[in-house]
């Protein structure tokens, strides 16, 4: 024995190691009727215990009026206040003085989905999404364009509410 | 001769891929019955419910890159997993799996060789399989696969002779090493040897555990403190034959403990399958059978290895020499005495009677072990209590 191994004085049911080893045995019997815990992934992506919290910050989408044209007008805060500065917006104008975005991407990778952008829209145009499954073939798929943006259909986050932060 | 030759030649075939496959899906069962014990599902993708999964898992195997660490002694290197397949492999040879098959050139007793030496036959081809180990240990030029491979060589020798020990009272009471004779024996006496001789099988489970490197013995392997033993520097085909030798072991030790002690492929409460003419309906019977005892071993070793953690190299080494091999000879002597009461001085033979006397002397002897191992100082610390 190794000099240091400090052995316990134990009540003789603590080292009774024939019932634990008995014990121990109908646990992992009894474990293996049990139900199990195990989500089947691709096809079954939440169950009864556990779903994709509402909250989620995931994918961006940028929602579009009834012309099916985005919201955005360029106002330009969403990349002022982006912290990975993963956002691109070339803010443009039409005739009657409307602006809104010539080119408006976001770098996926880039993006650490803090959900600032969607925080800071005045116009509620781009939001992160409740989504997560994005693999692409090469890496430049995932910088998503406006009109890739205005495409996704999954449902936007409702972010935290500091006036309800238990979200109910 | 020729048919002698056919049959031998049919049954070695036939044999050899039921161990292989049996083997495919035991690492299929391991791993499923040890999801399910931890409340998970285990590998259900290939194939359904996963039975393909070992077949991807020897596809990948072949594929592999086969490493050689530069350093490795080439020869033995590449001789060690071979040194542990061959005999994983040949042991089952001499174990009966089914009540003979009439054909129309002859009865085929259904077992590939019924050697007389029988089960000395596996003990000493058994042993040869701790060279594998040892070898792949030190040819790894490794430091943790030597010290996997040196734990594995203690180990298997101390528990040998505990193994061997316990045997010794199945051959007094059947009066013979032939696997043949001793499934005969327990047919004759509507007993299984493990009536008369329950202490004897449960220090046969024991050290067969141990044998097979197993959990709670799997010192040699140890992947916590290890990193695998003895087959770290393996890869591909060359680890797969060690995984393969691995769970043939296990078979083996299933089949020989259904064998032993619970009457191979004899179907209990009935004298049909070992009475009257042979014919295909009795050897499928009892084939099934003898499978089904094999696989509640199976099941057993591999739910023992999801219980149990793994034990200190001095509990091991505490438990052979200090706990089984005196409880082993102790246990031959008492028996062998009792033998002798009943067959010489109250002149009985083996029979109902005297396998359900001596399984009351069993259960006598139980009474103070259990209470014994009880106290629970068997594997504890091994340094007195106010050293510590």
């Amino acid at each position: 024995m190794p000099i240091g191994v400090k052995v316990l004085k134990r009540p003789t049911k603590q080292t009774s190691y024939l019932r634990a080893t008995l014990k121990g045995m109908a646990l992992t019997f009894s474990h293996l009727l049990r139900p199990k815990v195990t989500m089947q992934y691709p096809e079954e992506k939440s169950s009864k215990d556990w779903t994709l919290s509402s909250r989620w910050r995931g994918t961006h989408r940028m929602l579009t009026d009834e012309q099916g044209r985005a919201k955005c007008v360029a106002c330009g805060l969403c990349p002022q206040i982006c912290p990975a500065n993963c956002i691109k917006l070339v803010p443009g104008e039409d005739e009657e003085g409307n602006r809104y975005p010539l080119i408006y991407e976001i770098d996926e990778f880039r993006c650490i989905f803090c959900g600032y952008c969607q925080e800071v829209c005045p116009e509620e145009a781009i939001h992160v999404g409740v989504h997560y499954e994005n693999s692409e073939y090469s890496r430049d798929r995932f910088v998503y364009d406006l009109e890739r943006l205005s495409a996704q259909t999954h449902p936007v986050s409702t972010l935290w509410d500091p006036s309800d932060p238990k979200g109910e | 001769m020729t048919f002698f030759l056919v049959s031998s030649a049919i049954k070695v075939f036939v044999v050899f891929n039921l161990i292989m496959v049996g083997v495919a899906l035991l690492t299929l069962l391991e791993r499923r019955v040890c999801a399910w014990m931890q409340d998970r599902l285990g590998p259900n993708r290939v194939g359904p419910q996963g039975i393909l999964q070992p077949a991807a898992d020897g596809l990948k195997n072949f594929l592999k890159e086969e490493t050689s660490p530069a350093m490795a002694d080439k020869a033995l290197f590449t001789l060690a997993p071979i040194v542990s397949f061959v005999p994983a492999l040949v042991t089952f040879g001499v174990i009966p799996f089914a009540s003979p098959l009439p054909t129309r050139w002859g009865v085929v007793p259904m077992v590939v060789a019924d050697l007389p030496v029988g089960f000395l036959y596996i003990l000493a081809i058994g042993s040869l399989g701790v060279y594998g180990i040892v070898l792949a240990g030190w040819s790894s030029n490794n430091k943790y696969a030597l010290l996997g491979g040196l734990r594995a060589s203690a180990q298997m020798i101390s528990y040998e002779i505990a193994l061997g020990m316990s045997t010794v009272a199945v051959l007094l009471l059947a009066g013979n090493v032939t696997l043949s004779q001793v499934i005969a024996q327990q047919q004759l006496a509507h007993a299984w040897f493990v009536v008369p001789l329950t202490i004897g099988f449960v220090i046969f489970f024991i050290s067969a555990l141990a044998e097979t490197n197993r959990l709670p013995f799997d010192l040699p392997e140890a992947e916590g403190e290890l990193i695998a033993g003895y087959h770290t520097e393996y890869s591909a085909m060359k680890f797969s034959m060690f995984y393969i030798a691995e769970y043939s072991n296990m078979v083996t030790a299933s089949a020989l403990m259904a064998t032993l002690f619970f009457g191979g492929w004899d179907i209990p409460f009935t004298s049909w399958d070992s009475t009257g003419d042979p014919s295909v309906v009795k050897t499928l019977a009892t084939l099934a059978f003898f499978g089904l005892k094999t696989f509640a071993f199976l099941f057993t070793y591999i739910w023992v290895r999801w219980t149990l953690p793994r034990f200190r190299y001095d509990q091991l080494m505490a438990l052979g020499w200090k706990v089984l091999l005196p409880l082993a000879l102790l246990y031959i002597a008492i028996l062998a005495a009792a033998i002798w009461f009943t067959r010489i001085q109250l002149g009985w033979e083996y029979g109902p009677r005297m396998a359900w006397a001596l399984g009351g002397l069993n259960l006598v002897l139980l009474i103070p072990l259990v209470w014994w191992l009880d106290r629970g100082r068997i594997v504890s610390g091994s340094v007195p209590q106010e050293a510590a």
